[in-house]
């Protein structure tokens, strides 16, 4: 009997999903506050600490209040996504701000997130760097040396990876600068940049490992943060920090997922951990994981480690809903310039 | 003669035929060794760079046994669910002539062909927040997506095929006349199916098993499309290596690596005792 089976395959399966749901629920053990901080890709190191000076912190104001949090590291943008499909981030601390903007456009959080906390809400910035391997064989000194002929650049891919846009605008606003530039000759420029690059990978992390732990290229076109771990505690000296002329301030935000902390019942302890970032114990612990300080105390202790670089900022492409629109979008630059190898 | 001498002499016309014999099994042995034990040594020898103690300490790390827990605790779900369903399926498919029977067949092989990225994708499509039952299924507060309700769905639709294609041969060349005795002995529907069916097939079944076994604790893609990645919650033990890796915990990636290693040798090992190399098996998976 057909049917008799159906339902009891519907039964079954119904117990199995609901068997299922109950291993999402906590352990009385961890019964505790849980936050979910969904997260770019170099900041696993970051948020590791981070996350448990802010429970020792919390639980110490809050009567011994014991608040867990989980971060979830991948792509920017692939986490964004997530976040909009539903993934139950708390907090989302992600590469750059048109990712958040995307989840407040779906109603997430307010359109007027990034007021809401100091510098833009950005706790830490940093910029974009070259790691090259140790001794500087190639002699790549600044933007100009990527395309030339010997050279093989490591960058993600802008369509997934935040950091690999930061890249991208930072590399256009050298060649924009340049004396005699137009936009025609900053678009050959990156034209020119692109064919250097064998493979994109969809995160940043999964470029550094590329280039780092998988010997790919000569150049890997990096976050400051994540070229700084890989010369000073993971290259055993394989590996120079170059920093260009000039690069982008890079300013990967955070914001407090509205609905979902309505839905969770976590406000204040995801108000709580945003607010944390700024004091001087996270300022801190972001220097020593080489995130720049946005409290100008912690950053000039740190000055010999992220010395000031000129830089120029989102503002200058004119934001970055206009700089996703122009480069990024479906049929933008990026698409017109970038041929698969 | 011997009984291997009567096999080897069975085919070996002449001693030409002998050599190309041998030349295709030493090259299938430096393959196997090669493409299949070489990395899996290599997975050891990175978890024990550092010695077996750190190997080991990677474990106290409570986000690395909430990842070994949920793979199992998915692996089990899944393997009894669609165990009984391919039990149920084969059955069907064999014993019974129906209309729309072929079509039921090649779907019940769709997950073979179907990339699990795409499965994955499909999930979320349907449960994600974007998706069609999305917004309803957050208004009453159940998740599925980015929780173990999704990882089961996406590990079942990996592991649909392997019972029913394990069984579907054997019942199929067993023929109906010993279900036909049993139900004009006034055996009903069931009993015929445990008594009579199932006990000619345990070895196949249980190979079948076994294969949905290995799958479900090594499946990759589906299940990172709707994980969420959350470490210590909807992290399983190949996803889990993956945020290893990706965090230069490298002796803790293999370690786990390694584990998962132990449990594939370890189902390989069940299915050579549980009757192995059947021809009728060949082919599959």
């Amino acid at each position: 009997m057909p049917v008799d089976i159906g339902r009891r395959g519907a039964l079954a399966g119904g117990l199995a999903l609901g068997a299922a749901g109950l291993l999402a629920r906590p352990t009385p053990a961890q019964a505790a506050t849980m936050l979910l901080n969904v997260s770019y890709d170099p900041t696993r190191e970051l948020y590791a600490e981070i996350d448990r000076a802010f429970m020792a912190d919390w639980a110490r104001a809050h009567g011994g209040e014991v608040v867990m949090v989980r971060t979830s590291n991948g792509g920017s943008g692939a986490q964004a996504r997530s976040v909009l499909d539903g993934a139950p981030a708390d907090v989302v601390t992600l590469g750059l701000g048109y990712d958040i903007d995307m989840l407040a456009a779906h109603g997430l959080l307010a359109h007027d997130w990034q007021l809401r906390l100091p510098h833009q809400s950005t706790p830490f910035s940093s910029t974009i760097v070259f790691l090259v391997r140790h001794g500087n064989p190639k002699k790549i000194h600044d933007w100009g040396d990527l395309i030339r002929s010997d050279v093989s650049v490591v960058t993600p891919n802008p369509k997934t990876s935040g950091g690999a846009r930061w890249n991208f605008l930072a590399a256009w606003g050298w060649a924009a600068r340049q004396p005699g530039a137009s936009a025609q000759s900053a678009q050959d420029y990156m034209k020119a940049l692109f064919a250097r690059v064998p493979v994109l990978d969809t995160g940043a992390r999964g470029a550094t490992n590329s280039f780092v732990q998988r010997g790919m290229g000569d150049v890997l076109v990096a976050w400051e943060d994540e070229a700084l771990l890989a010369v000073r505690d993971i290259g055993n000296g394989a590996f120079d920090l170059v920093r260009p002329s000039i690069s982008v301030l890079a300013e990967p935000p955070v914001a407090v997922v509205d609905r979902n902390v309505q839905a969770h019942g976590t406000q204040a302890q995801a108000e709580g951990f945003v607010r944390f970032l700024y004091t001087p114990a996270a300022q801190e612990i972001g220097a020593k994981h080489y995130f720049r300080p946005s409290d100008q105390a912690v950053a000039a202790r740190h000055a010999d480690v992220l010395p000031p670089i000129d830089t120029f900022d989102i503002s200058s492409f004119g934001g970055w809903s206009a700089a996703q629109a122009k480069f990024f979008a479906d049929g933008g630059v990026f698409d017109q310039i970038y041929t698969p190898h | 003669m011997s009984r291997v001498d009567a096999a080897a002499g069975k085919g070996s016309l002449n001693t030409k035929d002998g050599v190309s014999r041998a030349v295709v099994a030493v090259l299938a042995w430096v393959l196997a060794l090669g493409l299949l034990v070489a990395p899996v040594v290599l997975v050891f020898a990175e978890a024990l760079r550092h010695g077996g103690a750190a190997a080991l300490a990677s474990f106290s790390d409570p986000d690395a046994w909430s990842a070994i827990r949920l793979t199992l605790v998915m692996t089990v779900l899944a393997v009894a669910i669609n165990t009984a369903f391919g039990i149920l399926a084969a059955w069907l498919v064999t014993k019974y002539r129906f209309s729309g029977r072929g079509v039921l067949l090649a779907m019940i092989e769709l997950p073979l062909s179907i990339s699990p990225v795409v499965a994955g994708l499909a999930w979320v499509l349907l449960f994600g927040l974007q998706g069609w039952f999305g917004p309803t299924l957050a208004r009453w507060h159940v998740d599925i997506v980015f929780a173990p309700p999704g990882i089961l769905l996406a590990t079942l639709f990996v592991t649909f095929p392997y019972v029913t294609r394990t069984l579907t041969p054997l019942l199929e060349a067993q023929g109906a006349q010993a279900e036909e005795a049993a139900s004009v002995l006034g055996a009903g529907m069931w009993s015929t199916l445990w008594r009579v069916t199932l006990p000619g097939a345990a070895s196949a079944l249980a190979s079948g098993v076994l294969l949905t076994t290995a799958r479900a604790l090594g499946e990759f893609g589906a299940v990172s499309v709707v994980s969420g990645h959350i470490p210590g919650l909807t992290e399983t033990m190949p996803l889990h290596i993956e945020t290893l890796y990706n965090g230069y915990q490298s002796v803790a990636a293999f370690s786990m690596a390694a584990l998962l290693a132990l449990f594939a040798i370890l189902i390989v090992a069940l299915r050579g005792l549980a009757g192995g190399r059947r021809p009728i098996e060949d082919g599959l998976a």
